[in-house]
This record gives structure tokens, C-alpha cells and sequence, in this order.
């Protein structure tokens, strides 16, 4: 297995020229003759670019090159300006390096062959076809706005001996490669927005072999889960097709989100030939040596290292580490419990009820409509008693909505612990009455049938009411306890 | 060194995305073919020893800083394109992959 | 008139940039139908120019040394608002939302931009007979090219239909077209003068330069253009050499004391008689204004036309992979039946003449994986062989020199379908442009059996550009002297 990932740098302008990257803008309203691939434009490096390349590289213990270049990758997309990607070849501005992973509490050494520079293409939207997808479409529509933003591709060498663990190789990879990429803050590394992309290599070597099959490369898969499934559904399709006597083609494949399995692209009628050439329009890359010591004395303290000490902060295993780091939760816990929510609240909402809500909608945690001073909020609510936590669940549902902040939700719900003592008295009396028999039981000693009251107070209260202090009125009323 | 042939000039045109014509692949084949085997010299003289040049300048590290600076509006961009929908580039149906 | 008169008269109001713009437009108007130097003329745009100019010297604004002269622009060059094609179908009616560096400056000077000149298709080419929109006539026989890829640059200076232009040279399109029209062209320093917005043919060679009737005029010129440009990665960042003093001091001083290299491999087979006669009196000029001259060899130049018909060729196949009918320029077969691909390939082979698809298909060769080694690898290593050459050459002279082309313009028609032939005019211009050092084409007479011009090549290191106008200013010098007059005045009127 080897896995190819793009981080798009969250750099202020595009790779090559002065064009703005933010998101969201007019169709077409970031270009300029550079990007547009115009006659006559010609690109200048982005030194943020480079400086986001080299520090990933260190964060990934690669060597720096001491001078590189950048290629021309040639061949021709309609979503590419200039028909060429400026790319980088055989001079790679980072090589050799290595991230360390953990498997079911077992370190995992995946090497990285190389880091390299290189610009994103446009985005073709296609028309006309049954599902927004390009078979079938009648034509097309470009929006050159991403044409440029710098990406880097980073490479692992063939991850081989992960055997059936590979999908889970491949995303606690993918999961560790956007924790590093969002701590050096090169990248927000959304892969729902595709800041952050993994191509997934596979190839199979069957038992008793030397070498391995034919390759199957899985494109743009898109999602941390999806990165472990499009794993899991190739290695099962090859193995199918390896076991029925066939043999695997060399080929492109799409990931569905939808079924959960690759479909084979389009097959070459020829093999790719790119006709790399060093890129004649720029100038070589030599980092000083004295920079690259700088930018690796600043580097941030590394996730790995960074969760050992949450872990002990947060007085949890590796195991539960593990769960908040494959959710991509861990910034979010972190920012939930600087909002002021106890450590083990603040992972209990975001692992347990936000995390059920991620995986419903199928978007990732942090693409939640919910922020993490909103969660310290619900949970400052249970813990002054304003909430219980099945009313705190429907607050969350309620900002999850869009009905405002926690506060807001609160108010425009009507959800509050009722705590009045009346009510809670009167509602007591209705459940003794209408419950006879159980109370009965409860005065001789069975406190296990205590529950089945509480249950109909909260039913006649609409679970607003302050459990414990039922109970207590309960146990008062019927002179026990 | 192996001389260029009708099928290799048909595989470069598809390389170049060039719809040549029948007798323009006998044309280009004698042609480059000729030329080809003129160039084909530069294999005489440099030996492994000499490093190669790709660039007349010996500069390293221009870069520039990393600023926004005004891109041209949509229409502008659009201004020449051969076809235009919702301020996007139309073009044909694509047959590669997405 | 020169430039530089045309100039001084400006400034001080004895003329107007606006009379002087109309004398231009109506010389084009009166002989361009002959020559067929411009492929667009822009009237309005070179009217508004040239009155801009005057406005500013009315409210006493001081003007640069070539306010309101006019100028013929290659039309591989960007002009905002203005047509640039290439001499390609594949970009007939593209009008670019910018300004190339070069125009930017042209303006900023307050030079008037009459129009842009024909070409060979983008650039490729030595005669401008592969243009799409037909070939230019040599103002000396209308029946002869006038050399390029720049023949329509040069052809609009010999022709009086423009003091100045500007070519680019990426195997010696400025100074071939010079030395067979008679004028004065410079391929500068690579690096020396912004390469953003021209249309790129071959990246690493490429190089925009000064045109003109004479050595002065073609100074004033490059040091509007030439300087550092952010936009242009490879771009110089340092001081451009005074080569308005070097003109001056080579007319007024001459050249005593400078050693000269008379390159031995650019004589023989394949030299018109005329040319080397022409040339080695040139050369006994030099010695006569007190230059020191030595033969000088450089034995890797007879391999520079091989490497540059694989390095041109291979940059040409990726830079001209953009016109591919998405954004811009020509669109064939979008009826509905074709994809995109389709609809690439039947657009780049209507749009796009022989020569051009020659050298993509070349290049594609030369870059592809199994030969990529064998040629374009092989062909950067001459290069260095070249440069090389060229840096022994230069620890023992000032300045090399040779003929610019080996004949005089040859009838059009007669090379067209002949590459191999065509590739030899630019025999002796191509290892300036392989090591990316500074030459300049200079006249220097007529070829006896022909009665047509031959043009001096002088080389001068990188960054040397000024030993260019120095050497250059002086030959012109002795030469017009003993002529009588500057050599145009012997061009049969139009």
C-alpha cells in the first residue's frame, strides 16, 4: 500500500501568482493572466509556499534538499491553464522522512519517500449527466479559482506487513499526517473541503509469493473514514478478483461514499507519458541551511508528543486517545475544555452525542455547526443544574439546527430543569396515585421500583424535571429511605 | 538510433493532440525522420562528465512575498473564452476521469 | 531622421509626437500593402499616445530621451486592448487583458505604439514566411524574406514605416531579420529584459530586444526595456550596463585597444562569397579603428543548431500545449459530436501551420520517456559545452564576432518546405542564445553579387551588452564614413 496525500497550504495567495485563495468568492473572481495560463504570463514562486513545504518536510523528519527545482508535468485537462503542471520530478523539496502512527496501541513506522511542491487545477463542474458526475455529462463549466493554490503531495514509501490492518494503517496515517499539517498551521487540512486529499495505492502479494500484483490507484478519496473503507473494499475486490483466477489491471479508481466501493476509471489506451522537464520559466529552489535550522527550531510541539500530555491532562487510555484522534476531535476537546468544561464533559459531548451527529450527516467533527465555546456552554448548564442531559442533548440538536447559541436554544425550547417545588410536589402525588402498586412495593423496601416513578414524573414533566430531587420527594412522600 | 516512423508521428500527434491528417503523417514522418537524424549528433560530443544546463542563468531563490494583489475581474477573464455559462468556461463533454 | 532626433525635436517643440505618429501611419498606409510588415495598425491607440506626450511637454513635464517617437512591436508581445496573435490562426482576434512588461515601459517612456508586426508563427521560423497571414517582403526585393521569426519588425524600420521596434530572439530573430534588412537589431543579455507577456516559445532562450536604423537609436531603446521586472522569475536584479554611453563612446572614440575573436568554425561550406568577402573587411575596419583581432575557436559551435532543434523544440511542445481551445483563442468542432480532447486536437490542427507542429511533435519526441537522455539531456550538455566554449573565448577577448547569417535574404518560397535548409540561417545566432549571452547584428555592406545586406555579429559576454554598442557604434561609424552615407539610402524606394 502506499498512499499519496495533497494538503493545499492555506497560504494567502496561490503558488505562482498574486491571486487571492480564500474560499467562497465569484466564479472566476481569482485569477489572473498567471493562473489563467494566458500567453505570456509567467509564474514566481510563493515564498509562504516554500516555507510551508519545508517546515511539513522537517515535521515529517525528511531531509531538505539543499537545492531542487520544479518540473513541468506535461499532458493535457481542460481544468489545467496551461495544459502542464508545475510540479516537482526527481529534485523533491523533502525525502526520507517517516511518521510514526499507532494501530491498536501499537506503533506503526510509515516512511515518507518525498514531499513536494506543486499547484492545484480549476474545478470542472459537468452538465447535463444524470448525477453531477462526468459519464453521461454533455458538457462541462470551469472555475479557475483553485487553479494555483499551492499543494504539497506527500508520498510514503510502500507500506508492506500491515496485512489486514492496512485500512486501519492507512487512516490513522491520513488521521496523524492532519493533526501534524493543522499543528505546524500550514493547512486547516479539511478534508471535507478538500484542503486534504489521499489517493490510496494498493496492490496485493499473494501467500507464498515474492512480489507484489498489479496496482490499483484509488483517487481522491475524501474523508477520513472513507480513506479505511475505499482501503478495506480494494483489498477485498482484488483479493476477489485475485482468488476467482483473474488478475488485477493496472487502473484508476473512483471511491463511492455512497455504496462504499471503487469503480474502475477510464483505462489508457497508452501508457502516461508526462515528459518531465526541469521548469524553464523559474529558478532553483536552495533553502539555506541556517533557515531550514530556524524554521525547525520554531516547529510546534508535534501531535504525538502533544497528546501523551493531553492524555495524562485528560486522564484517559490509549484506547479512548486513540477514538478522539481518528474522530478528529482532539483540538475540539482541547478548545471545549479552554472554554472552561471539565476535561472528561468536554470528551463525553464531542465523542458521544456530537460524534453520533457527525456520523449521521457524514461530515467530520469539526464541520459541525456547532463551536467548542457552545459545548463548554451546555456543559456549564448541566452543571449548575439548568439542564439535565437529555435536555442538553436537544440544546445541541438545537444549535446543530441553527436555532442560535445554547442560551438561545434554551429559551426559544422552553427547556429548562423544573425545579419549582410545587410542581414537582403535585406531579409526585398524580404518579403515587395513579401508580398504587408500585408505591406499595417501594414501602416495603424495593427502592428498584423507585425508577418507575421518577419515569412518570419526567413523562408528565416532559423530562424537564430535576431527577434527583424527585427521587428525593418521593422517597419522602411514601416515609422511606 | 531508431528513425521515425508513420506510427511513431501518429503517437506523438495524439501525445500533442494534433487530429493529423493521413498524408500529413507521411509529410511529418519524412520530415522529422530527416531532422531527427540531424539532431541525433549531440550524442557525439558530451560525455558523462558534463553536467547539463537547462537555464542560462545561474540565479536561485526568487521568490516573492506572499500578498494579494488584484486579479483580473470575471469578465476579463472570460473576455476571450469560446464559450461561457454562469460565469464559468464552457467546454465539451470531458472524457477522462474526475 | 533617428530616433534620437526625432527626439530632441519632440522635446523641444519643434515637432509634435502627434505630426510624427501621422508621418508614420501614413508611410504604413502608403507602403504597407507592399510590404506587409503590420498585421494590426492601431491608429487610435498610437493618436492617444502621442498626444499624451504632447500634452505633457505643454504642461512642461520633463519627457524621457524617446518620448513620442513611434514604435513597430512584435505581435508575440501582450498589449492590453490590442490584438496580439502570434502570426497564429490559433489566436486570431485575442485581445489580451494585459500588458506585457515590455509595453508597460514602451508607454511609460511615452514611445507610440504604432502596431504590431508580422512574424513567423510564433516565432518559429527564419523567414516570416510561416505567419498565417502571409509573408512579409524585404524592403531591398520585395521577392526576398526579411528574415525572422522578427522579419516584420525589421522590414517596418528598413521601410521608414517605424524609427523602432522591438523583436525577440530565441535563435536569433532579432539579428538574422537585422542582417538581411540592412538594420540594426540587438538580442540582449537573457534576462536582461523582461520576458512577461511575450508569448513564450522557448523559455530558457527567448529574449526581447531592441531594433532600429542605427547604433545610437537601438541604445536608447534597450535601456527603455531592459531592467529588473518582479514578474519574470529569471529576470536580472542588477544595474543595466550604460549602453547609451558605450554607443556614444564607440562613434566618438572608436574602439582602440579592445581585443577582438573572429569565431573560426562560422566560415566555409555553406557561406555566400559575398558574405565572408563583406565580412572579413569588417573585420579589417576593426583592426583599422585599433582593435587588437585574433582567431578565436570554439569547437563546440558546430553542435549548438542540433541542441537548439532539440532544447527550442521541447520548451515549445509545453508552452504552446495551452492553446487547446478552452479559454481562449480558436475553437473547431464544438458542434455537440466531439469531447473536449476531440475538440483540442481538431482546433490545434486547424490552428496551428507545419512549422509549429513540426517542433511540438519534435519536442514531444525529444522529451519523451526512453529518449529524453538521448536528446534533450544530450542537448543541455552541449550546452554547457557551449557556454564552455564561449567563457574560454571571452578570458582571451572582449568580443567575438562573425557573420550574423551565412547568406543574404533568399527569395521567398525557396526554404518553405525545406526545414533542415531553413534551420541554417541561424547557424551563427543560435550559441548566444544556448549560452544566454549578449549579441548584436550590425550592417556592413552589400554582398557584391547579390547587391543585398550583410550584417556583422558581435557577441559580448553576459551583462556585457554595452561592449555590444560600443563596438558596434564604431564599425558604423568608419563604415557609413566610407560609404558616404547610412546604408539604407542604397534600398530602391517603395
Amino acid at each position: 500500500m502506499g498512499l499519496e496525500v495533497h494538503v493545499e497550504l492555506g497560504t494567502a495567495t496561490k503558488m505562482f501568482c498574486g491571486c487571492t485563495t480564500a474560499l467562497g468568492g465569484d466564479a472566476n473572481a481569482q485569477t489572473c493572466p498567471v493562473c489563467l495560463g494566458l500567453p505570456g504570463a509567467l509564474p514566481v514562486v510563493n515564498a509562504k509556499g516554500v516555507e510551508g513545504a519545508v517546515r511539513i518536510g522537517l515535521a515529517l523528519n525528511c531531509e531538505i534538499a539543499e537545492w531542487c527545482r520544479f518540473a513541468r508535468k506535461n499532458y493535457f485537462y481542460p481544468d489545467m491553464p496551461k495544459n502542464f503542471q508545475t510540479s516537482q520530478y526527481d529534485e523533491p523539496i523533502a525525502f526520507n522522512g517517516h511518521l510514526d502512527v499507532e494501530v491498536d496501541g501499537e506503533v506503526f513506522r510509515v516512511e515518507i519517500e518525498r514531499a513536494h511542491m506543486e499547484e492545484d487545477t480549476g474545478k470542472s463542474t459537468h452538465v447535463g449527466g444524470a448525477t453531477g458526475r462526468i459519464q453521461g455529462a454533455d458538457h462541462s463549466l470551469i472555475d479557475y479559482n483553485r487553479a494555483g493554490i499551492p499543494l504539497i503531495e506527500i508520498v510514503t514509501k510502500p507500506i508492506v506487513g500491515a496485512g489486514a490492518r492496512a485500512p486501519q494503517v492507512a487512516k490513522a496515517y491520513v488521521a496523524e499526517l492532519r493533526e501534524l499539517i493543522k499543528a505546524l498551521g500550514v493547512s486547516e487540512a479539511r478534508m471535507e473541503m478538500g484542503q486534504m486529499r489521499c489517493d490510496v495505492n494498493l496492490s496485493l502479494r499473494p501467500h507464498g509469493r515474492e512480489k507484489f500484483g498489479t496496482r490499483s490507484e484509488t483517487k481522491n478519496v475524501n474523508s477520513l473514514r472513507s480513506v479505511e473503507r475505499a482501503a478495506r473494499s480494494e483489498i477485498q475486490r482484488q483479493a476477489t478478483v485475485l482468488d476467482d483466477g483473474g488478475s488485477i489491471v493496472q487502473e484508476t479508481r473512483h471511491f463511492h461514499e455512497d455504496t462504499g466501493s471503487t469503480t474502475s476509471g477510464r483505462i489508457k489506451e497508452e501508457a502516461e507519458d508526462y515528459r518531465y522537464f526541469p521548469e524553464p520559466d523559474l529558478v532553483p529552489v536552495a533553502p539555506a541551511r541556517e533557515w531550514v535550522e530556524e524554521l525547525r527550531a520554531e516547529l510546534p510541539e508535534l501531535p504525538r508528543v502533544r497528546r501523551k500530555r493531553l492524555q495524562q491532562e485528560w486522564g484517559v487510555g490509549d484506547h479512548e486517545m486513540q477514538s478522539a484522534l481518528n474522530a478528529g476531535a482532539i483540538d475540539l476537546i482541547t478548545a471545549t475544555i479552554d472554554a472552561g468544561a471539565p476535561a472528561d464533559q468536554a470528551r463525553k459531548w464531542w465523542m458521544g452525542e456530537l460524534a453520533r451527529h457527525a456520523n449521521e450527516s457524514g461530515t467530520e467533527l469539526d464541520g459541525l455547526a456547532i463551536t467548542p465555546v457552545q459545548v463548554a456552554r451546555v456543559s456549564a448548564l448541566v452543571a449548575e443544574g439548568s439542564l439535565n442531559d437529555k435536555l442538553a442533548r436537544q440544546v445541541i440538536e438545537g444549535v446543530l439546527a441553527g436555532e442560535g447559541g445554547p442560551d438561545e436554544v434554551v429559551e426559544k425550547r422552553g427547556l429548562k430543569v423544573v425545579s419549582d417545588e410545587g410542581a414537582l410536589t403535585a406531579a409526585v402525588d398524580d404518579a403515587i396515585a395513579s401508580n398504587a402498586a408500585v408505591a406499595e412495593k417501594i414501602r416495603g423496601g424495593n427502592m428498584g421500583a423507585v425508577g418507575a416513578l421518577i419515569g412518570g414524573v419526567m413523562k408528565a414533566t416532559r423530562g424537564q424535571a430535576d431527577a434527583k430531587r424527585v427521587r428525593e420527594i418521593i422517597l419522602e412522600k411514601l416515609g422511606v429511605g | 538510433m531508431p528513425g521515425i516512423t508513420r506510427e511513431e508521428v501518429a503517437h506523438l500527434a495524439r501525445l500533442s493532440r494534433l487530429e493529423l491528417s493521413e498524408k500529413e503523417l507521411d509529410h511529418f514522418a519524412t520530415q522529422l525522420d530527416d531532422i531527427v537524424g540531424a539532431v541525433a549528433r549531440v550524442g557525439e560530443v558530451a560525455a558523462e562528465d558534463v553536467p547539463p544546463t537547462s537555464h542560462p542563468l545561474p540565479l536561485t531563490n526568487v521568490m516573492r512575498a506572499d500578498e494579494v494583489r488584484p486579479s483580473l475581474t470575471p469578465e476579463q477573464a472570460l473576455a476571450a473564452a469560446p464559450a461561457v455559462e454562469e460565469q464559468r468556461f464552457r467546454v465539451p463533454q470531458i472524457l477522462g476521469e474526475d | 531622421m533617428t530616433a534620437a532626433a526625432l527626439a530632441g525635436a519632440i522635446a523641444s517643440g519643434e515637432a509634435s509626437a502627434e505630426e510624427a505618429a501621422r508621418a508614420h501611419l501614413d508611410r504604413i498606409g502608403a507602403v504597407d500593402e507592399k510590404v506587409h510588415a503590420f498585421l494590426h495598425v492601431d491608429t487610435e491607440g498610437a493618436l492617444r499616445a502621442a498626444r499624451a506626450v504632447d500634452a505633457k511637454r505643454a504642461a512642461g513635464e520633463k519627457l524621457g530621451p524617446l518620448a513620442g517617437v513611434p514604435l513597430a512591436l512584435k505581435d508575440l508581445i501582450t498589449t492590453e486592448g490590442v490584438p496580439t496573435t502570434c502570426g497564429s490562426k490559433i489566436l486570431e482576434g485575442w485581445i489580451p487583458p494585459y500588458d506585457a512588461t515590455v509595453t508597460k515601459r514602451l508607454k511609460d517612456a511615452g514611445v507610440v505604439v504604432l502596431g504590431k508586426t508580422n512574424m513567423d508563427e510564433f516565432a518559429m521560423g527564419s523567414s516570416t514566411e510561416t505567419s498565417a497571414y502571409g509573408p512579409t517582403g524585404n524592403p531591398w526585393d520585395l521577392t526576398r524574406i526579411p528574415g525572422g521569426s522578427g522579419g516584420g519588425s525589421s522590414a517596418s524600420i528598413a521601410s521608414y514605416q517605424a524609427p523602432l521596434a522591438i523583436g525577440t530572439d530565441t535563435g536569433g530573430s532579432i539579428r538574422q531579420p537585422a542582417s538581411v534588412t540592412g538594420t540594426v537589431g540587438v538580442k540582449p543579455t537573457y534576462g536582461a529584459v523582461s520576458r512577461y507577456g511575450l508569448v513564450a516559445f522557448s523559455s530558457s532562450l527567448d529574449q526581447a530586444g531592441p531594433c532600429a536604423r542605427n547604433v545610437l537609436d537601438t541604445a536608447l531603446l534597450h535601456s527603455v526595456i531592459a531592467g529588473h521586472d518582479p514578474m519574470d522569475s529569471t529576470s536580472i536584479d542588477a544595474p543595466v550596463p550604460d549602453v547609451v554611453a558605450a554607443a556614444r563612446q564607440g562613434r566618438e572614440q572608436g574602439i582602440a585597444g579592445m581585443r577582438v575573436g573572429v569565431v573560426k568554425e562560422f566560415a566555409g561550406e555553406g557561406y555566400q562569397a559575398g558574405v565572408e568577402q563583406r565580412f572579413r573587411e569588417a573585420v579589417e575596419v576593426l583592426r583599422g579603428l585599433g582593435a587588437e583581432v585574433v582567431e578565436i575557436s570554439c569547437p563546440h559551435f558546430t553542435y549548438a543548431l542540433p541542441a537548439y532543434y532539440l532544447i527550442a523544440p521541447s520548451e515549445c511542445s509545453s508552452n504552446l500545449a495551452r492553446f487547446d481551445a478552452m479559454r481562449y483563442g480558436l475553437r473547431v468542432g464544438d458542434d455537440g459530436s466531439h469531447s473536449a480532447e476531440e475538440v483540442t486536437a481538431l482546433t490545434r490542427e486547424a490552428g496551428f501551420g507545419d512549422e509549429v507542429k513540426r517542433r511540438i511533435m519534435l519536442g514531444t519526441y525529444a522529451l519523451s520517456s526512453g529518449y529524453y537522455d538521448a536528446y534533450y539531456g544530450q542537448a543541455q550538455k552541449v550546452r554547457t559545452l557551449i557556454t564552455r566554449d564561449f567563457d574560454a573565448a571571452f578570458a582571451a577577448v572582449d568580443v567575438l564576432v562573425s557573420p550574423t547569417t551565412p547568406t543574404t535574404a533568399f527569395p521567398i518560397g525557396e526554404r518553405v518546405d525545406d526545414p533542415m535548409a531553413m534551420y541554417l540561417a541561424d547557424l551563427c545566432t543560435i550559441p548566444s542564445n544556448l549560452a544566454g549571452n549578449a549579441a548584436m547584428s550590425v550592417p556592413c555592406g552589400l554582398a557584391p553579387e547579390d547587391g543585398l545586406p550583410v550584417g556583422l555579429q558581435i557577441i559580448a559576454p553576459p551583462m556585457a551588452d554595452d561592449r555590444l554598442y560600443r563596438v558596434g557604434a564604431a564599425v558604423e561609424a568608419a563604415l557609413t564614413d566610407s560609404w558616404g552615407h547610412p546604408i539604407l539610402e542604397e534600398a530602391p524606394s517603395l
